[in-house]
């Protein structure tokens, strides 16, 4: 009987509330999302299909343009893996520890947030330049040019990815019960063994988050980086670039190609992070 | 041997006598310079070195860039500053910057409401679906968020022919930044909302109506006092976004002087003129916004970091 009652029932999309409003409210979502997310970005895909398998791949291979992706792909890697280390250790030493200027260094590392890109870009440019106040003295001392090399473009995205390990990482500390290192230090572990065995393991999810989230925005940059790279074709020129190097051509379908590229992973890297979540809430409990 | 372990009755486990006596309600982990022997701690000499690494590490990487801003800034003198900013391009990008945030903070701030009043207020299925895609725009670069305007409006793309037809102009004009620009703060304000307002629930709502009130008053007076702080959090990272953003309104705009140049690509232009002066006063500007934008942001998280978070059931 049960069943034929739900027969009767009609489908509803919504189950029932007294709160009114969700009509309106969720169709101007869905208008606004369609209208200046989806539609744009479906334009590109539709671009795109119009190249075909064939065209993308005829784009990704020319010589300059799989460079750029190289560029792009390795030092956003590189970039990442440095923070998820310094990161680690930022947000270990800003929780745990008291010490003066600790307020401050902990707001401080959403500056690459806050910090219009453009003004990063042209102060990292000033500070690493050979006459710079960072630029100098490490050519001098070390005979190493940062600015307008590939190293260039590893220190702006340094920069630019930090806070998404520190911020991944520092609520997870946070969250540590006392008794777990407590134990391990009373049944006789050394420190350097409770940081391997007790501390390390819960910080991996989070760390595997941080860097996926610093690896897609470094690969994504643009403002802070094409001050510093000097924009050298075939060695510093990253992947973002040359997609406004196609435009300023009218190369409309080369733009369309790296970009969809870059698209697919943006893809790749939200898919990624979802599954590192979804793991980590298996296996702990909680993100 | 089994039999003793169960010899043991178990409410000495159980009792509360038998356990530790209750420590110093100690905040989780903390130890200072001072106090040392601490089991959950690194040994002095390693903490100092962990430290001593750590603000190196943030000098040099994340604050020497802040602070070059005004040291270049300011190193012809102030008179120079003032004057680099009383330029005629400088007011016109400072007007178009602030014109392209008074539109696009509120209109996502508006999204933002309806989209968590609908979210987190009501259950359909496909929300988390919803929810990644309000979150996309974070994931995509920048300058392809730009590219997807000049494809759907530039001479070339989808309706480049019916806007030239109609002489109506969005790419390479104030429309197409304003376009990218509320492209790229889309989610701010609605990722702030929806996971507080989801963990508020609906009961006060419904209390609010059971008594009589309307829906509008209801939503006034009941839910938007409820999310005031995260509603003001959200607008100050996507404001802060608004005026700052480079690479997606570098490429819609057509660097037009004067007409389409915001305050960081006219930052652009002038450190491509040499024009080092210049462009620094106008980087100090942004750095100044972007500095305010830090102190309120700390400021919030300080007062009112449990009205922004989401109460956790633990």
């Amino acid at each position: 009987m049960s069943l034929a009652l739900a027969k009767l029932k009609p489908w509803r999309f919504t189950t029932p509330s007294v709160l009114p409003g969700f009509a309106p409210a969720f169709g101007y979502t869905l208008i606004y999302l369609g209208l200046i997310v989806l539609a744009p970005l479906s334009a590109l895909v539709w671009r795109a299909s119009g190249l075909g398998f064939d065209g993308l791949y005829r784009v990704a291979t020319e010589p300059r343009v799989a460079a750029g992706l190289s560029t792009s792909f390795t030092i956003s890697f590189a970039a990442a893996a440095i923070d998820v280390v310094f990161g680690l250790l930022a947000a270990w030493v800003l929780t745990r520890y008291r010490f003066p200027g600790r307020g401050l260094l902990d707001a401080a590392i959403d500056l690459p947030f806050a910090l219009p890109t453009a003004v990063a870009g042209i102060s990292l440019a000033a500070l690493y330049a050979p006459n710079g106040f960072f630029g100098a003295p490490l050519l001098q001392l070390f005979g190493v040019k940062v600015a307008f090399t590939r190293l260039g473009i590893l220190v702006a995205l340094i920069f630019v990815g930090l806070p998404f390990i520190v911020r991944t990482v520092q609520p997870v500390i946070l969250e540590f019960e006392p008794e777990l290192e407590e134990a391990a230090a009373t049944l006789g572990a050394s420190r350097a063994r409770v940081f391997w065995t007790v501390i390390l393991p819960p910080l991996l999810p989070p760390l595997l988050t941080g860097f996926a989230l610093a690896f897609a925005r470094a690969v994504g940059e643009y403002g802070s980086v094409i001050f510093i790279a000097g924009n050298i074709a075939y060695v510093s020129e990253i992947a973002p670039l040359l997609i406004v190097v196609k435009l300023e051509q009218y190369d409309y379908a080369g733009a369309t190609g790296i970009a969809t590229i870059m698209l697919a992973f943006s893809f790749l890297a939200l898919l990624a992070i979802n599954l590192i979540q979804a793991w980590s809430r298996k296996r702990l409990g909680h993100v | 041997m089994s039999e003793t372990v169960r010899a043991i009755p178990p409410q000495v486990e159980a009792a509360p006598g038998g356990r530790e006596p209750p420590r110093r309600k100690a905040v989780r982990g903390e130890t200072t310079f001072f106090k040392l022997s601490d089991v959950r701690s690194e040994r002095p000499a390693t903490r100092f070195a962990l430290i001593a690494a750590t603000i190196v590490f943030l000098s040099l990487f994340l604050l020497s860039p802040f602070v070059v801003v005004f040291i270049e800034a300011f190193s012809h003198g102030l008179g120079v500053f003032f004057e680099s900013l009383t330029e005629p391009d400088a007011i016109e990008a400072i007007k178009l910057t602030l014109l392209v945030a008074a539109i696009a903070v509120p209109a996502n701030l508006v999204f933002g409401l309806a989209a968590a009043w609908s979210i987190a207020k009501f259950s359909f299925p496909g929300k988390s679906l919803l929810i990644t895609l309000i979150d996309l725009p974070f994931s995509v670069s920048p300058v392809v968020a730009g590219l997807v305007y000049v494809l759907l409006f530039g001479a070339q793309g989808l309706f480049g022919s019916w806007l030239a037809a109609h002489d109506l102009q969005i790419v390479f004009a104030v429309p197409g930044i304003v376009l990218a620009t509320i492209f790229v703060t889309f989610p701010f304000v609605a990722r702030e909302l929806i996971p507080l307002m989801q963990d508020q629930g609906t009961v006060e709502e419904e209390a609010a109506l059971t008594l009589g009130a309307s829906g509008l008053r209801t939503f006034f007076t009941v839910t938007l006092p409820n999310v005031k702080w995260a509603l003001l959090y959200g607008v100050l990272l996507c404001n802060a976004r608004a005026m700052g953003e480079f690479g997606a309104v570098s490429v819609v705009s057509g660097h037009i002087r004067g007409l389409t140049n915001t305050m960081p690509l006219q930052v652009e232009i002038l450190y491509n003129e040499y024009n080092s002066v210049a462009a620094f006063a106008l980087a100090a500007l942004l750095a100044s916004l972007a500095l305010v934008t830090l102190g309120l942001k700390t400021l919030l998280e300080w007062r009112h970091g449990d009205a922004l978070k989401r109460r956790h059931g633990h």
